[in-house]
């Protein structure tokens, strides 16, 4: 048989069933694109979060005052509860360690918000002015708090633009308005740029005060603090400086057992590997979904296969009959089931794409397709097709003809 | 040349097994003409699947051309089936979704004969089956009993076998069309001396043969050829 004959066969036996050839393809399609879109899903997910912790702030250290020594996402609702961090802390740390850009002591809160008769809940930051160079945050109009501010204690507010949309409107001119925070009367002097809500908080969603201000109108106690962040001069000092800042603390809080202390030091990194840690088991959800509808399509194609035996097992008594051998039905099956399997298959990693590709294109998410997950699910669904279209037939081209078509 | 001693054949299912042939012995010499008879159910086409090498018998000896046939491989089988045997079956089995010049077609494809040679042949084997032109690219499922019985006939003769086996070639045929048939069965016995056995329940187309056989009960009990009337007592 040549190449052009084996083709021919091939077209022949797809076309000849069409409703069938195509149900098969279907468990195929659904199997690869399914698992090809929830994995790279999954993934946009994950390296969503990660840039959007990138965006808090670069070479952060975040000292807070508590005693849990575990980074968990209940956490920060008991920062600020223990008093253990003191604005004498934050300048002992400042003098004596080494290694810092920048240093930004913090209060914060949630408080009732209201303007000209609108009103919302939202997050309040006490702040200086080293907050927006350690956090990234960059001004849309007016100015920052500055230094000034925080020494003469002026109620003075920069906010972001959720709170702009709630209170004003959307788009609406904020600079110069009024606001009452907990019912004292601030201006506002500043809009941030928007970030985009990410994993942690919602930078859009806040409003900044000085931090001078907010301890002695909304803490009423000057001599704490809820953070400090820190933003070391580099990447590879940070575990240092880190360390530096842990010592020095433990001694200045008497502490001898760093298991005992009433503080915690997180670097960048730590928040990072505990992200990445729950969106990783969100992607092995997604990809445990996808595997489920890979393994009922797997199911749908070995269906399909077996039960086109009978008939197919009478075709291969006839062509053997007239002459086919062995090699010659093996081939042709052969290439039938991997035809089969690959236009299937290319199909579902067009779809799988494509669903993807509109994931991001709505904007909804910004996914990654992973050459893995389309090898895993390609192979996975061409073993089956192959195995279950193959193998039924190379048994029967083993049958001498007449029993081949008498096969019920 | 053809050889059978003691060939038996038993179908076991479950507890019963149906004794289809019991001990068929016969010699069958290039160019002869041969037409088989019997009753439904006598072990005809059981016999004439195991002379064209589609099935195997449970005992006894099959030698064609002095090769013994049971102890050839599967491979050499399909190579004696697809150079030297033409079969016609009693069920036809065409490939329902292929076109009539495609069925006939389908053994030169497996002898690996060039795609630009094929086309010819199966026209020339198609006619000589009585089958005409404007059928020919009908699919197989879109034929009467009578056409599919000639497609049949032509694909057997397609690829010039030197023995063709047809079990019941005519049966489906009318009067001038079976002759048809015939008449290029016996241009190819008597013209090109290819080895003819069919098997017929008419007594006029056996006519035609040169020698009859009689089967009854997988046994054989008449046979013109062997000057050896034997009748088993009832
Ligand atoms: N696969 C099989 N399994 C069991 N019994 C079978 C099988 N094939 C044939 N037989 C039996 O063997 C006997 C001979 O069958 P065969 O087909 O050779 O008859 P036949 O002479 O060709 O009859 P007909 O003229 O009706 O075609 C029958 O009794 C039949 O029932
Ligand atoms: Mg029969």
């Amino acid at each position: 048989m040549t190449t052009a004959d084996i083709l021919h066969e091939t077209i022949s036996a797809l076309t000849a069933n069409k409703v069938r050839t195509s149900l098969t393809m279907l468990g195929i399609i659904i199997g690869i694109s399914s698992v090809i879109a929830m994995v790279s899903i999954g993934q946009g997910a994950q390296s969503s979060i990660q840039s959007s912790i990138q965006s808090i702030g670069s070479n952060l250290i975040i000292v807070s005052p508590g005693a849990t020594r575990n980074f968990g996402y209940g956490a920060s609702s008991g920062r600020g509860a223990a008093k253990t961090l003191t604005m004498k802390d934050v300048e002992a740390i400042a003098a004596e360690v080494g290694n810092i850009q920048a240093l930004s002591p913090e209060v914060n809160g949630r408080y009732q918000i209201t303007a000209k008769g609108t009103n919302t809940n939202t997050s309040v930051i006490g702040s200086k002015s080293a907050y927006a160079g350690v956090h990234n945050v960059t001004i849309d109009e007016g100015s920052f708090i500055g230094d000034q501010d925080v020494s003469v204690r002026s109620k003075v507010a920069v906010i972001g633009p959720t709170v702009r949309d709630d209170l004003f409107g959307v788009g609406a001119e904020a600079i110069g308005q009024s606001i009452r925070i907990n019912g004292m009367e601030f201006k506002v002097v500043g809009l941030t740029k928007s970030k985009g809500s990410g994993g942690f908080g919602n930078q859009d969603d806040t409003i900044y005060i000085p931090l001078s201000t907010a301890q002695l109108f909304l803490v009423g106690d000057s001599t704490y603090v809820t953070s400090l962040s820190i933003s070391a001069t580099d990447a590879s000092v940070m575990t240092q400086v880190q360390a530096d800042i842990t010592d020095l603390l433990l001694a200045r809080h008497k502490i001898s057992n760093a298991a005992n202390a009433d503080f915690n030091v997180l670097n960048q990194a730590d928040i990072v590997s505990a992200a990445s840690s729950v969106t990783g088991t969100f992607t092995i959800l997604l990809a445990a979904v996808a595997g489920i509808s890979l393994l009922v399509g797997g199911i749908g194609i070995m269906n399909m296969m077996l039960t086109t035996v009978t008939e197919r097992t009478k075709e291969i008594g006839l062509r053997k009959a007239i002459g086919a051998t062995r090699r010659d039905i093996n081939i042709q099956f052969l290439t039938e089931a991997v035809a089969l399997t690959l236009i299937g298959g290319a199909i579902g990693v067009i779809l799988g794409w494509g669903a993807s590709y509109a994931v991001t294109s709505f904007g909804i998410l910004e996914t990654q397709v992973s050459t893995t997950s389309v090898l895993l699910a390609f192979g996975v669904s061409a073993l089956i097709g192959i195995v279950f279209g193959y193998y039924p037939a190379r048994r029967a081209s083993r049958l001498n003809p007449i029993e081949a078509l008498r096969y019920e | 040349m053809i050889e059978i001693r003691k060939i038996t054949k038993t179908y076991l299912s479950g507890d019963n097994a149906t004794h289809a042939l019991r001990g068929v012995s016969f010699t069958i010499k290039d160019g002869e003409f041969v037409a088989i008879m019997g009753p439904s159910g006598s072990g005809k086409s059981t016999l004439m699947h195991i002379l064209g090498a589609l099935d195997t018998p449970t005992s006894g000896t099959y030698k064609l051309d002095g090769h013994d046939v049971s102890k050839l491989t599967d491979d050499e089988l399909a190579k004696i089936r697809r150079d030297q045997i033409g079969f016609v079956f009693q069920a036809f089995n065409l490939l329902p979704r292929a076109t009539v010049l495609r069925n006939v077609m389908l053994p030169l494809v497996y002898a690996g004969m060039p795609a630009h040679e094929r086309d010819g042949h199966a026209r020339r084997a198609l006619e000589s089956a009585g089958m005409t032109e404007d059928r020919f690219q009908h699919k197989s499922n879109q034929l009467s009993g009578g056409q599919i019985q000639r497609v049949a006939i032509a694909r057997a003769l397609v690829n010039n076998p030197s023995l063709i086996l047809a079990d019941e070639p005519t049966g489906n045929l009318d009067t001038q069309t079976g002759n048809i048939v015939l008449g290029t069965f016996q241009r190819l016995n008597k013209d090109l001396g290819r080895t003819i056995i069919l098997i017929t329940h008419e007594r006029d187309i056996a006519e035609h043969a040169d020698r009859i056989i009689h089967i009854r009960d997988g046994e054989i009990v008449e046979d013109s050829g062997s000057h050896t009337k034997r009748i088993i007592p009832k």
